[in-house]
């Protein structure tokens, strides 16, 4: 919890914790697209800064009720978090990509709120037991016990249609159950699989944002990628699938 | 020989006997690249004998691919208008 301590103020600051946590090596931002944006918001486009707060405001939420609890104080912690952005942009020195860095002063805001309302998220060796990452990724029941092919498929999974990620993801029953599976994760797991999945950071970002090592990442990435499959599965399967 | 025969020596001795209960653990491992080359190896011989574990290969990139998909949800306007506020004072600041 002390780390929390540090002032968060400086985004400048947060950079370099940020970088030495990742072991110090450097995340050099080389895309020119998201060059072109922050030249777009330094310079005041409003369609640009609109365009970002839509692509990630989501996210942001999903996020910040990994520390908080209250649906209207992570609302806060995602305006904060804007807030943070729009202060620190001119110091923002591009060592991260732009998404890293929002989502690190999300995670340090939303840490700051976590441990005032006292249900901070923090990662220690001991959590695996009550957030799941120690669990099979497959239910064991769907493994034969005995016989040569004992830890086998009893029967085997059931392949998805080709078109199922499109048909889901355009689908307002399709996206609300997975917005529900996604929420019902235990909060470490979630903000693994929301950083890596939902909004495609890589292993290195998402280990930059939450400060974990990368073995703890792909173990958690795991848990929650196959909890999330096996909900989708019995959806698929239920029978009530999306028109 | 017949087909088990054949299962039971490629999964048993060549794969070094790796379960379907202990390939679905190692999926991420490999989608991350992060297994072995001989963890690899074992990874396919499995994968190639069984489609049990074919189907879940499948199925964990498509849950990966809809994650990807989830649309944007627009900001409620009132956040938004305050947002687009901060924005613009940052930027008679700034000038």
């Amino acid at each position: 919890m002390k780390q929390v301590a540090v002032s968060l103020a400086d985004q400048a600051d947060m950079d370099i914790v940020g970088q030495e946590i990742y072991r110090g090596s450097q995340v050099q931002n080389a895309d020119p697209e998201e060059l072109r944006l922050l030249e777009r918001l330094r310079s005041g486009d409003e369609a640009a800064f609109t365009a970002l707060v839509d692509r990630h405001h989501n996210s942001l939420l999903r996020l910040a009720l990994a520390h908080v609890s209250d649906h209207s104080v992570a609302e806060e912690v995602v305006q904060e978090t804007w807030i943070g952005v729009l202060e620190g942009l001119d110091r923002f020195e591009g060592r991260s990509s732009l998404k890293t860095w929002i989502f690190r002063i999300l995670t340090n805001k939303a840490k700051t709120r976590g441990v005032r309302e006292s249900r901070h998220v923090s990662f220690s060796p001991l959590d695996g037991v009550v957030d799941g990452s120690d669990e099979p990724a497959v239910d064991p029941s769907r493994f034969r016990t005995t016989g040569h092919w004992a830890g086998y498929w009893t029967t085997y999974p059931q392949p998805w249609d080709e078109n199922t990620p499109e048909r889901l993801a355009l689908s307002k029953e399709g996206v609300t159950f997975l917005e529900h599976a996604i929420e019902a994760l235990p909060p470490k797991l979630r903000q693994v699989l929301v950083m890596r999945d939902v909004e495609g950071l890589s292993s290195e970002e998402a280990c930059n944002v939450l400060g974990i090592s990368e073995t703890n990442q792909r173990v958690l990435l795991h848990r929650a990628r196959s909890r999330v499959r096996r909900s989708l599965e019995k959806y698929i399967e239920g029978g009530d699938r999306p028109a | 020989m017949t087909r088990d025969a054949i299962k039971i020596f490629v999964l048993d001795y060549l794969a070094g006997r790796m379960t379907c209960k202990e390939w679905v653990e190692i999926v991420t491992d490999y989608l991350e690249g992060k297994l072995t080359f001989w963890g690899r190896i074992r990874f396919h011989l499995h994968l190639g004998l069984c489609r049990g574990c074919r189907a879940y290969l499948r199925q964990t990139q498509q849950t990966i691919q809809v994650l990807g998909r989830l649309p944007e949800e627009p900001v409620p306007q009132a956040v938004r208008e305050q947002l687009l506020q901060r924005f613009r004072a940052r930027k008679s600041e700034s000038s």
